[in-house]
């Protein structure tokens, strides 16, 4: 599973990638999680509002940190 | 990109998923929220005369003495702010679960300029927006046709005309000076907008963003419930007054001090109403300063009541939130220098005018 946290860097968008992290080892599942904070990368996934979850290419959620069982239905969900 | 049709399925709406009220479970929520209004009302009222109490028979200060002046002030403004702080931001955060920023941007493509103008600066208010996202934010904007000039004005009024800063004004200094602040930041956003609009400035935006081509990614719109709009505006408390309340507390404690020991008149001299020059001076100080607004309007509260103008502190204040040197650097990564420039100087000169129209009609 690829996961990629979308956010160009301010304390919300870690707050998300640690929660997604979390996630992961609760779910107990195998998955890459990337930082991606390029702007131009950023906007390429169609985003434009930080944080922003993308889990294998599908945009999970955007503009707002997700919570832990959001995260943890999106990991077991596929 | 695929486009995300089956989003819906594998994310529940919300991370509860709460299903439809009912109509008992309505009528719990009305009464909850009408009892919480109520006791809020309640308490707000007393404030005064716990303050009293605090400052003059709990702590045994004098009535009219410098330090018990200043203790009441402090006891006073403290809850009070505070409480105020806690009921907007929760009614804000139940008002902007209503407009997220894929709402904003369709809502504002293709808007012809001045009405686009007058709806962005408008909808700033309203869109939930966080600082860093500026530059995905605008790069969104841009690319699915909304105007340059429109995508400033927002971008002018999400962060000046905020909740914050008007509770603030309206808790320290009255309704009037929070009224004037609020038209006067959406007359900047807007007219500042349409002028960087007319000065047609396209070819300004750095030239990876234009030649960005995005696929029509569909954000789905969430189907929020009403218990969802009350976790909105819990959430928007538990962040923002979490994150505001020592600003909140410092500043009123360094208003309080001003408040009871420096004399009268102190400031007219640099900041008062016959030195001309202290409106520009206000800008440009204000430029490298960030501040939010919580830190900013009990200082502003001090400076008035000491002797400087209003228009000279409002200036100042704008300066503060509106442009600032961080921004300024985020969003060089999308922008060449040269409109950045024309951006700084004409929502400058902007703040510069208001400052001197309230040092001559107040």
């Amino acid at each position: 599973m690829e996961i990629k946290v979308l956010g160009p860097g301010c304390a919300k968008c870690s707050e998300a990638e640690k929660i997604m992290q979390a996630a992961v080892e609760e779910a107990g599942v195998t998955a890459t999680i990337e930082k991606v904070s390029d702007f131009q990368q950023i906007a390429k996934h169609g985003v434009f509002s930080t944080p922003a979850v993308v889990i294998d290419g599908q945009i999970k959620c955007v503009g707002k940190v997700p919570t832990k069982p959001e995260a943890l239905g999106w990991i077991k969900g596929i | 990109m695929q486009p995300i049709t089956s989003l819906k399925q594998h994310t529940p709406a919300t991370p509860q998923s709460t299903p439809p009220l009912t109509s008992a479970a309505k009528i719990k929520y009305l009464l909850t929220g009408l009892a919480g209004i109520g006791l809020w009302f309640a308490l707000y009222l007393q404030l005064h005369r716990l303050a009293e109490l605090i400052a003059f028979s709990l702590l045994g200060m004098t009535p009219g003495t410098h330090l018990g002046e200043a203790m009441l002030f402090f006891f006073y403004d403290t809850p009070k702010v505070l409480m105020l702080l806690t009921l907007i931001v929760f009614g804000v955060g139940i008002l902007r679960s209503f407009f997220t920023p894929e709402r904003t941007r369709k809502i504002l493509a293709g808007k012809r300029e001045s009405v686009g103008n007058v709806l962005a600066a408008l909808l700033g208010i309203v869109t939930p927006f966080c600082s860093c996202s500026a530059v995905p934010l605008f790069i969104g904007f841009v690319t699915a046709g909304v105007p340059l000039g429109v995508t400033f004005s927002f971008l002018i009024s999400a962060p000046m005309v905020n909740e914050i800063a008007l509770v603030l004004l309206y808790g320290l200094l009255g309704w009037k000076v929070a009224a004037l602040y609020m038209g006067t930041g959406l007359l900047i956003a807007i007219v500042a907008g349409w002028i960087i609009g007319r000065l047609q400035m396209e070819h300004y935006i750095e030239d990876w963003v234009r030649e960005l081509h995005i696929n029509g990614v569909d954000i789905p719109d969430e189907q929020l419930s009403w218990t969802d709009r009350f976790n909105h505006g819990k959430t928007a408390v538990r962040d923002i007054v979490g994150r505001v309340w020592v600003y909140v507390v410092a500043g009123i404690a360094v208003g309080a001090g001003i408040h009871g020991f420096v004399p009268e008149g102190f400031m007219a001299q640099i900041m008062g109403k016959g030195a001309w020059w202290s409106v520009p001076a206000a800008v440009v100080i204000g430029i490298p300063m960030y501040s939010n607004a919580a830190g900013i309007v009990p200082v502003v509260q001090a400076l008035l009541e000491k002797g400087a103008a209003l228009g000279t502190v409002l200036a100042f204040m704008m300066s503060v939130i509106a442009l600032s040197l961080p921004e300024m650097v985020i969003l060089r990564k999308v922008l060449k220098p040269q409109l950045i420039a024309v951006f700084i100087g004409v929502v400058g000169t902007g703040i510069m005018l208001v400052g001197y129209l309230f040092n001559i009609i107040i």
